[in-house]
This record gives structure tokens, sequence and C-alpha cells, in this order.
């Protein structure tokens, strides 16, 4: 496994930010970390990125302990924090070169990825300014090509599109999946994870330090819906229709929209049960002329988890 | 051998230092003031003797004066230069990805370290086509510029060191800053205070009753004051008057020497050890 999580935990006194984490990765993958703010993502790549130590639990980058070899652990890592700022007065192939001096990159090394990394995250046309002068979608993704100076075999990105404007999350979302295909293990958490979805290869969720759930997109998403949006468009007698629903068990938190005569609801029967209804609802002559599920994308599923999560 | 010689922070320090123009700035202010102290003395001197020629004599006033001008400029630059070090990156927030790097805390911290001191250096040596005027008058010897430029860079890492470690184990750089200042307010000015009331104390108070041990705290309060190490090394006299008065036969510059190269290995080992104050390990 490249990312092996045992039993992580981490507490500031008596509050409990990372709860016994268990995670295991293999080489290749990638990650996508979704839970609310103060969920405990950030705590969680810290102490991958070795900027803190966990009070009990160990991690394992590559078999490297992230407590007992730190060093050899950065060797293997780029990290990307959520804030983060630059060095106003040099420019960005300065920038790219002192991180790649403090990786021990040798100067005849660095001169040659420069360019290249600059080519990857299209700033090729920028090497020669300010890095204060570039736009926070250069700055982040100049941020991006610092972490990959080493050539560390694991990413870890936390929000790497926070505060990018559509365009430059495009640039960051297309660069995340060359970076997919040259093979690396990519850690990352965002808001925007529905966007990062077709490139995450598992997900997981985290919510007050638990990890509640872990699995590919599909498998999260089965997992944490439990229940089925449902809208109904009649084309009268809207009381009457609500009536009947209000019957069912299984049907919760009716919302009547009078101004589209539609009805929603949540439904936590099976299809079986939801063929029972739609026949009930046709003898009760009732004017319905649609029933749609609408699908719940992974911002409702983080929305639905999180929802009453405390603020950081 | 130069790629293992190299410290990546050391450079960028000095790449950033010399592009901003404070630093311009200040060592503007530091040889304007020098520059003002000599104009002042030799029109002064000049004006009172009324021929236009210049003592020896006078010219070695005008060499101690300069020289304790000069102590105390640097004193009291050194602290701005690195009492930012480490708290600067923290509060930019560059200080995370610095460490997830494969830099040690020591290469970090000394990188910071010998930046500010290589710029003070510099400071100091664009000062001495102004200390050449003694030459040009005479009374100094070179041998006693050169030692007291030594002590000089001694104070330099020592006080650094103190700055360093307070940018370290401070979040907020204006702390660091305060308390680096407190420092050198404690060592340059609280020690003359301690070592002129322990003197008067010693006198009243016969051996038998603690006055040697009162006069051994003289003579430490003295010996760790940097205004009065410039002293005994311009007028090795007053050296041997302490002796006399304290009884403590050691050279003031050698207590100096042992207490601030102790200051500094003390400072630079709490900076290394707290750089990394989230990791157990430190590595």
């Amino acid at each position: 496994m490249m990312i092996e999580i045992q039993n992580l935990t981490k507490k500031y006194g008596s509050f409990i930010a990372l709860d016994q984490l268990n995670l295991s990765l293999a080489e290749g993958t990638v990650f996508g970390f979704v839970g609310a703010n103060g969920a405990g993502k950030s705590t969680t790549f810290s102490i991958l990125a070795t900027l803190l130590s966990p009070t009990s639990g160990d991690a394992f980058i590559n078999g490297k302990s992230v407590i007992k070899e730190p060093k050899e652990v950065r060797k293997q890592i780029g990290y990307m924090p959520d804030f983060f700022g630059v060095y106003d007065q040099l420019k960005v192939d300065e920038y790219l070169d002192f991180y790649g001096a403090s990786y021990g990159i040798n100067i005849a090394d660095r001169a040659v990825l420069i360019p290249q990394l600059l080519e990857l995250v299209n700033l090729t046309n920028k090497r020669y300014e300010y890095v204060d002068l570039l736009s926070r979608g250069m700055k982040q993704r100049l941020c991006l090509a610092r972490a990959l100076i080493h050539d560390p075999k694991v990413l870890i990105l936390d929000e790497p599109a926070s505060g990018l404007d559509p365009r430059a999350r495009v640039e960051m979302r297309d660069i995340l999946r060359n970076l997919k295909t040259m093979g690396k293990t990519i850690l990352i958490s965002s808001h925007i994870l529905p966007e990062l979805a077709e490139m995450c290869d598992e997900i997981g969720v985290i919510d007050n330090g638990k990890l509640i759930a872990h699995g590919n997109v599909a498998t999260i998403q089965a997992q944490l819906q439990g229940e089925k949006h449902i809208v109904v468009k009649v084309t009268d007698r809207l009381n009457e229709v609500r009536a009947f629903l209000e019957e069912d068990p299984k049907i919760s938190a009716i919302d009547v929209i009078e101004s589209k005569l539609e009805i929603e609801f949540n439904y936590r029967g099976t299809d079986e049960e939801q063929v029972v209804l739609l026949k009930k609802a046709i003898l009760a002559d009732l004017p319905i002329y649609a029933l749609t599920e609408e699908e719940k994308d992974l911002e409702d599923v983080f929305m639905a988890i999180t929802k009453g999560a405390d603020a950081e | 051998m130069m790629e293992r010689l190299y410290n990546p922070v050391f450079v960028k320090e000095l790449k950033l230092r010399f592009r901003s123009f404070k630093s311009f700035s200040g060592l503007m202010f530091y040889l304007a003031v020098l520059v003002i102290f000599i104009a002042g003395f030799l029109l002064i001197t000049t004006g009172f003797t009324g021929k236009g020629f210049f003592r020896p004599d006078t010219s070695f006033a005008m060499f101690s004066v300069l020289t304790i001008i000069q102590m105390a400029l640097v004193l009291f630059i050194t602290p701005s230069l690195t009492a930012g070090a480490i708290s600067s990156e923290r509060e930019k927030q560059t200080l995370n990805i610095l460490l997830t790097t494969t830099q040690s805390s020591t290469q970090i911290v000394i990188g910071k370290l010998l930046s500010s001191v290589s710029f003070l250096v510099l400071m100091l040596i664009a000062g001495l086509p102004l200390y050449s005027l003694v030459f040009l008058f005479g009374g100094v010897s070179p041998s006693q510029i050169a030692s007291i430029f030594l002590f000089y860079l001694l104070t330099v890492v020592a006080v650094g060191s103190i700055g360093v470690m307070f940018s370290t184990i401070t979040k907020k750089t204006i702390v660091a800053m305060i308390a680096t200042y407190g420092s050198i307010i404690f060592l340059g000015g609280i020690t003359a205070f301690f070592f002129f009331i322990t003197m008067a104390f010693s006198q009243m108070t016969p051996p038998a009753a603690g006055g040697t041990a009162q006069s051994f705290m003289a003579y430490f309060w003295a010996a760790i004051n940097p205004g009065a190490l410039i002293l005994t090394l311009i007028e090795p006299e007053m050296g041997r008057g302490l002796k006399e008065l304290s009884g403590v036969k050691l050279p003031v510059w050698v207590t100096y020497l042992i207490f601030y190269s102790g200051i500094m290995l003390l400072c630079l080992t709490v900076a290394i050890k707290k750089l990394r104050a989230n990791m157990k390990s430190n590595r």
C-alpha cells in the first residue's frame, strides 16, 4: 500500500480532531476526502505532511512512518496546503529553484526540471515574472508545480481549488487529470468534489474526526443516500395528492410547490414498494402525469452528511 | 563540494534582502549616522584648535566614540533583521511549505541567521572607509581594529541568535522584536546598572561579609556588557582597573567570548528544537 493510516488519533485537550482513523490506499489511487470544515481533513493532511504529530496511531507513506522517519516521508510527498503564501520578491523560476534546492536537487537537474514543470502547469510564459504579480489561479498552479519538483509519489492537496474562478478550476482539474495518468497517488480534499468525482477512484467521508464512509463514488452515494428524492407533477388537486402521500409512512419532507404544480418528497421505500405506491395513486384517480426520481449528486450527499456540522 | 555547502534558505534570504528597499534604507541610515558623527567630530575638533590639524590623541578619542556608536548601531539594527526570520514566514503562510521540504531544522535556522549576519557584516564593511579616517590621522593600531571587529561579529551572531530564537518560539514578529530588544536593553543597559550597584555594594561591604562575591558579580555584569567590552579593548587600562577592583583575573574579553558563545549555542538549540514544535521527533 502506498498510504497506510492506522488508528490515527489527534486530540487538542478534550477536543478530538481525529478519532481512530484507518485508511489504506494503493499506489496510483486518486482519493477524494469529503467533510465539513473542522471535520478533520486538514488535520489528517497535516499529519501525513509531517507537520503535526498524532496523539496516537501512525501513518505510513510508501512504508515510511510519519513519526519515525519524517525526512524519508518528505521525500515521498508533495504537499499543497489550503492557505499558503509566496515570497513576494522572487520570480517564478527562482521560486521553483529555491524549492528544488530545498529538496536537494542539484543545479543542473533543476535547470531541466523547471521549464518542464512550468509547461505542465501552463505557466511557461510567466517564468520571469514576480510571483506576487500572478493571479490566484496561477499561484495555485505554481504551488502545485512546486509540490511536484522532487517527483513525489504522493500528492497531498488540501482544497486546491478553493477560491478559484470557474476557468481556473477547470485548468486545475485538467492538470490533476494529467497527474493521475502519470501514476501519482493523490489525496485531495475539496468542497467542489462533485467536479472532481469523475477523476477520484475512491472517496472518504469524514465527520467529527471519524471516517464514516469509504469506497468508490457510486458506493458512497448508495451508502449515504438512504432515501430517494422524488418529484411528482400534477395537473390539478395538489392538496388531494398531498393528503394521499402523507398517508404513506415511508414518505417524509413533503414540499408543495404550488406555482409549478409539483410536490417533492423523500422516500425510504424499495423500488418494489415504489411500484405499489404508484399503482395506488393511479387507482385513486389522482391527476399525476409525472413521477421522477431526482439523482443526488455528490454535492447533495456532501450537504446531507455535513448538515448541521459546526463551521470551523 | 559547493552543492553540499549550498544552503537554499541562505541564498533565498540574501536574494530577498537585497531586493528590498528596506535593506538599502537601513544601510543608508547606518552610514548616515556614522558620517554625521565623524563630520561633526572633525568640525568641532578642528574648530576648537583653530589650526586645522588633528592630533593623534584626538584621533583616538574619535575612534573610541565611533567604535561605541557602531556597537550601539549594530545592537539596534540586529533585532530588526533577525526577529522576523521565522515568524514572518509563519505570518506569510510560507513556513508550512518550507517545513515539508527535506531541509533539516538546523539548515533552515542557520540559513536564516547567516543571511542576517551577512547583511550586518556588509554594513560593517560599508562603514570601513569611514573608519579608515582614523588611520589617516593615526593613533590606533590595525590589530586593535581587527579585535574590535571580531567582537562585533560575535555580538552580532549572539544577538542574531536571540532574535531567531524568539522568532521561532513566538507567533508574531512584533512580539519577537520586543523580546529581542528587551534582551538587548538587558545586556547593554541593565547589566551596566547592575555593575554600578554591585560595585557600590562591594566597596561598602568588607570581604568577610560577602564583599568578594559582590565584586565578582560586578565583574560579571561588566564582562557581559558590550559597551564595557569595547572600552576594555580600546583602553586596556580599564580592563586592568576592573581586574584590580574585582579581584577577578580572567580578562573581560574571555568571559565575554564564553558568555556570548553560550548564548548563541543555547538560542540556536532552542530555535532548532522548536522549529518543528508540532512534531515530536523534530527531524
